[in-house]
């Protein structure tokens, strides 16, 4: 991922920076929103991270810039302002997101994704097997006319199934696609899992059967 | 209590207090003219039949004669029932006639005919006496001719006259008592109108009053408008501040944490991490508590010149449940909403309410165990309830009233960072709002369950 941050503390730039590198993405900073726009006039961004208070105006501007330009570069806000006062003015001028100082990083990433997938396109996601539709923008299952949020490890879990339904996925399989290497999880948190989706899918067009000594299938119910 | 002065009252009462003036004057000045004008005809046709029968005195061998001109008394006598006395004297004694008329008091002047009103027989009448001298020039007699008559028909005329004038001058009054009350209201629509322009307002709406006004209230709106001028500035101040506040105190706070995470990342001994893990959260704890303090601030400040925007509670909901769920996955929390089909209006400060709501998300994030489910629902019935149902620890057995008030934390909180002032914050909004907050456990199992409830 490109991104650019722009932010005028020096400090807190360089570890976002740093942070930013560490996982593996390209990042550019512009301390003031002059450099800012030097940067985005040849360079096109996946992502901006833009600071509202900068030494040559306000953030808010140059969003308004950006939009009045029909750029479609998703931004974060990062805002050190109440975000009682702020909030609304934000999203009104375009913003796709926004963080309140100090954040932590772990937050940071995962509005980073949240913002980059939706922008990644919406209907392209949309799963749709059995009368049932999960949308992984929103984490959401719909069938019925209602919709089921889902936590973050039971909609990958789905996402497999419902990518293939009616093929057999094993334990195993399924124990790679939720947990990474170093996290360490029995074979049972799978069971608590599907256990769990069972109940979810309740009422559904879809249903989880279990393959004796093989695993677990998604079916028509 | 003293009734409050009223303009229009008295602008009414002081116009009609002129008309009635006026139209009393009127009443007078027309009675006494018509008056005036009724004695002198009156007058004159007495005089004139005095001076016919003074003019047919004659003298005979030394002896005043008189022959009686009939015409000079039917003349008087003809318009109506007025009865006519007359006499003819000389200083030796009465030739003819009522010899009880009374004569002048003052023998009058040579033909200058003197008028007076006497009472005659129980009635009043109006006499005219006039001196005619008979005779040889040597050896003249002074004649006094007195001729008077009854006043009926004068009275008669009198009373039509000011019948007529005073019926004319009461609708005179009443007619002017009416315009009156139009000119006092017009007089005052200016002001009305002023006072429309700034109660329709909204209660953030300093902008100066441009409304068309009369000179006699430019000094007011002038007042006015540099008192809402001093207002604005001084709430913009107040507002600047608490988010200069913000920015000061969160600005340094977010360098050392993010840096702190990074020089988390990159150690690997686990008793160094621990201790960098342990600035984070007392990091976390300081920055929580100058969000929330500020955030109160802001809440108080709003609440007292309360939006009233419309809103649509269900989209606000939405809204607020979007944002946080990156926040919740972090956690494997699924936020699930159980929310009406159709916008559910309200009107109010969609800041403060979202405030609120986000307040007790957080919350219900921050306790709830990993992996687990929230519920953000919204009913109305006779209220609107805004529901957050967690699977945490729940408010156990304390003293849910108590938990509303500033700084105070439940007892099941040990290991979670807050400041105590998330409930107080959405307490505060929904009681400017006219609603309250309710505190229950989850009726579904473990938990805690806080509503926002307003008034439809």
């Amino acid at each position: 991922m490109r991104c650019l941050l722009i932010e005028d503390n020096e400090k807190l730039a360089n570890a976002v920076v740093e942070h930013l590198q560490l996982d593996g993405h390209a990042v550019d900073h512009a301390p003031t929103l002059d450099q800012a726009q030097g940067f985005t006039a040849v360079t096109d961004y996946d992502l901006i991270l833009l600071d509202i208070m900068l030494p040559d105006g306000d953030g808010r501007d140059f969003l308004n810039a950006q939009r009045q330009a029909e750029k479609p570069t998703p931004v974060i806000v990062i805002t050190a302002r109440s975000a009682v006062s702020d909030r609304i003015g934000l999203l009104d001028l375009g913003a796709d997101d926004y963080l309140t100082k100090p954040f932590d990083f772990a937050e940071l990433n995962a509005r980073c994704r949240a913002v980059l997938r939706r922008h990644s396109g919406v209907a392209a996601n949309l799963l749709r097997v059995f009368e049932t539709e999960l949308d992984p923008t929103s984490a959401e299952l719909r069938f019925g006319g209602k919709s089921i949020a889902l936590r973050n490890r039971e909609l990958r879990l789905l996402e497999v199934m419902f990518g293939a339904p009616g093929q057999v996925f094993s334990k195993s399989h399924l124990m790679d696609r939720l947990y990474s290497l170093n996290e360490d999880a029995s074979e049972n948190a799978i069971e608590v899992y599907i256990g769990r989706l069972r109940k979810r899918l309740d009422g559904s067009g879809a249903r989880i059967e279990t393959v004796r000594g093989l695993g677990y299938r998604l079916m028509a119910a | 209590m003293t009734p409050r002065p009223s303009i229009r009252r008295r602008l009414f009462v002081q116009l009609g207090c002129v008309a009635a003036l006026l139209s009393l004057a009127f009443i007078l000045v027309v009675r006494e003219v018509a008056e005036r004008a009724a004695v002198g005809t009156q007058d004159g046709i007495l005089g004139a039949s005095a001076i016919a029968i003074a003019d047919s005195l004659r003298s005979v061998d030394g002896k005043v004669t008189l022959d009686l001109p009939y015409s000079a008394l039917s003349m008087l006598g003809s318009t109506n029932q007025d009865r006519v006395f007359y006499r003819i004297a000389t200083t030796q004694g009465t030739l003819t006639g009522y010899d009880d008329l009374p004569l002048p008091a003052a023998p009058p002047h040579l033909d200058q005919p003197a008028f007076t009103t006497l009472v005659y027989r129980g009635e009043e009448v109006r006499a005219v006496s006039v001196v005619r001298p008979i005779g040889p020039a040597s050896n003249t007699t002074d004649v006094i001719v007195t001729v008077a008559q009854t006043r009926h028909g004068l009275a008669k005329i009198s009373r039509q006259i000011t019948a007529t004038a005073t019926g004319v001058g009461i609708g005179f009054f009443l007619l002017a008592t009416a315009l009156s009350l139009l000119a006092a209201r017009a007089a005052l629509d200016p002001i009305t109108r002023l006072t429309d322009t700034i109660t329709r307002r909204g209660p953030n709406d300093l902008r100066p009053v441009t409304a068309e006004t009369p000179d006699e209230l430019a000094p007011l709106v002038l007042a006015l408008n540099s008192f809402m001028a001093r207002l604005r500035s001084s709430l913009s101040r107040t507002e600047d501040f608490i988010a200069e506040a913000a920015h000061r105190v969160r600005t340094p706070l977010a360098t050392v944490r993010v840096q702190a995470e990074v020089t988390h990342r990159k150690l690997n001994k686990p008793h160094h991490r621990q201790a960098i893990r342990e600035m984070i959260s007392a990091i976390d704890e300081s920055s929580r508590s100058a969000e929330q303090m500020l955030d109160h601030a802001m809440v108080t400040f709003r609440a007292d010149s309360l939006a009233r925007d419309e809103l649509d509670l269900r989209a606000l909901m939405l809204d607020t449940c979007a944002r946080l769920s990156p926040t919740a996955a972090l956690k494997e929390i699924a936020l699930q909403r159980d929310l009406p089909d159709h916008p559910v209006p309200f009107r109010g400060d969609g800041i403060l309410i979202q405030a609120a709501l986000q307040n007790i998300l957080d919350n219900a994030i921050k306790y709830s165990p990993e992996d687990s489910d929230i519920t953000a629902s919204l009913t109305v019935d006779e209220e609107i309830h805004m529901t957050i149902t967690d699977e945490g620890p729940g408010f156990g057995n304390m003293d849910l009233r108590r938990l509303t008030r500033r700084f105070s934390r439940g007892e099941n909180t040990s290991g979670v960072v807050g400041s105590g002032l998330g409930l107080t914050i959405a307490d505060e909004v929904v009681r400017a709002h006219g609603g309250r907050l309710a505190l229950s456990p989850n009726p579904n199992g473990a938990g805690a369950c806080v509503s926002l409830i307003l008034p439809l």
